[in-house]
């Protein structure tokens, strides 16, 4: 087979759009749920727009919770995106409380309208890199701008999986995530230009290691 | 260092060209909208907007083949506007790889519209643009079931157009504005039609009531002609985007050379 990324397919999100900025790199994509092509698949890549308690329930239902969770474990790359990052955490209390993936221990909490101004937080946003040699933010500078569109956010129980901070309003938050083969950002790379087709690149490089 | 400011040139298009009248009238060519997207993504546009103004259901293959080729060379979020009036018709544009849609006549005829799209696809993308104009009185109680604001002209409030600004609707544009927010619209578009295509400014009492009332991102539009007109948008009329056309399109302006005016005048940009 050849060199392949897979686009996990739970019917929401603008999957197409990954696909695009994949093609515009030269990589074959395949959007999907079949569980065999996510198996041989040279990195996966899970997206997401759209509320966390209809995704992970979409997700049950085409068998992918356990699938994802075994992937991720046996070290094949994964990336997540915007509610994708958001369903690898424990839970979420987006519109009452439902348990996520817990491929990485934490919680999704809402912005609270106080500290942060206007929700949800529409636009670019710098992110900090607390850890400028890891393989996903090489050959980008520091504090660099990324497009997020978010009402929610992360809160990992570890620091150590945290790649990237950002601030709205009054409230510093988790905006990039990363446990060995899994990383997840908070914002949207393949909408974030130059910057984040760089980030696809260097994602794409660790999946052919 | 904090969310940023946006700029948006936005692509009046119809069949795939991108046009840009005065006042809504009088259209003059302004090149293809595929390239001038990826233009403006390559030089530091922070999003676009396609609304394709002569929209019919009957031109919507033309609209979603605009969409698709779109998202092939651009790498920054995009909305698309223009005639769309169901679920379905929404579901066809964001499948084509739009971020966002924008709906106008549609929301303002069946409001419910919002509720049920953004309840499927998320607030985020659901963009309402209102095209607003002024209507003077002489006192509140002339228009008492209207938001009036004084101004040094003297009290107005904002009547919604539809139609793309033919129509009247006898309804006030900030307590429309307020209702499709509680019904789930992530994103307002205000269009002043008083200022669109005069290149004399923004509405800024307009975009600032806006702001002030309504807790989602607002986008100036109508009226830009300079950079300053931008930096006031954001300055006085405290928008959250600021849009523009012609001053883009014909190169007038280039939008570094905008934002680079915005961040020197105190503005967050992107740069």
């Amino acid at each position: 087979m050849p060199f392949n990324i897979a686009i996990i397919d739970y019917e929401m999100g603008n999957l197409k759009s990954i696909y695009k900025l994949l093609r515009h790199l030269d990589i074959d994509s395949i959007i999907t749920s079949d569980h065999n092509t996510l198996k041989n698949a040279d990195g996966v890549i899970l997206p997401g727009v759209g509320a966390f308690g209809d995704a992970m329930k979409q997700l049950r239902e085409k068998g992918l919770f356990t699938l994802i969770k075994d992937l991720a474990l046996q070290g094949k790359p994964l990336l997540g995106i915007c509610l994708g990052h958001h369903m690898l955490f424990s839970q979420s209390t987006e519109m009452g409380q439902h348990e996520g993936l817990n491929i990485i221990q934490g919680k999704v909490l809402s912005f609270d309208k106080t500290l942060v101004g206007k929700i949800p937080q529409i636009g670019w946003n710098n992110v900090f890199f607390s850890n400028e040699d890891h393989f996903m933010v090489q050959g980008i500078p520091n504090n660099s701008y990324y497009y997020f569109v978010h009402s929610f956010y992360v809160i990992p129980n570890e620091n150590s999986n945290i790649l990237g901070v950002t601030k709205y309003g009054e409230t510093e938050f988790c905006s990039m995530v990363g446990k060995e083969n899994i990383i997840a950002t908070q914002f949207h790379p393949e909408k974030s230009g130059k910057n984040g087709i760089k980030m696809y690149q260097n994602f794409i490089q660790y999946c052919r290691k | 260092m904090p969310l940023t400011k946006r700029i948006i040139p936005c692509l009046d298009v119809t069949e795939g060209r991108v046009v840009k009248g005065t006042k809504f009238i009088n259209l003059k060519d302004a090149g293809d909208a595929i390239e001038l997207g990826s233009f403006y993504d390559e030089n530091g546009a922070d999003e676009l907007i396609f609304l394709d103004i002569t929209a019919s259901s009957d031109k919507r293959k033309i609209l979603i083949d605009l969409v698709e080729k779109t998202g092939e060379n651009v790498f920054i979020p995009f909305t698309v506007g223009g005639g769309l009036r169901t679920v379905q018709d929404i579901k066809e544009i964001l499948r084509a790889g739009a971020d966002k849609i924008s709906i106008n006549t549609a929301a303002v005829k069946n409001p419910d519209l919002i509720k049920e799209s953004s309840k499927i696809f998320g607030s985020q993308c659901i963009m309402t643009a209102i095209d607003a104009k002024r209507v003077y009185v002489n006192s509140p109680e002339e228009a008492k079931h209207n938001v009036v604001i004084q101004l040094e002209e003297g009290y107005c409030w904002w009547e919604v157009y539809i139609h793309g600004g033919r129509t009247p609707t006898g309804q006030d544009a900030i307590l429309w504005g307020e209702k499709t927010t509680s019904l789930g619209s992530g994103e307002i578009m205000l269009t002043s039609m008083d200022c669109d295509g005069t290149k004399e400014g923004y509405d800024l009492d307009l975009t600032k009531t806006f702001s002030e009332r309504l807790d989602v991102p607002i986008i100036a539009s109508g009226g830009a002609g300079n950079p300053q007109h931008i930096i006031d948008a954001f300055r006085l009329g405290k928008a959250d985007a600021a849009l523009a056309a012609s001053i883009f399109h014909y190169n007038e302006y280039p939008i570094m050379k905008v934002k680079q005016e915005c961040k020197k005048a105190g503005i967050s940009m992107r740069l």
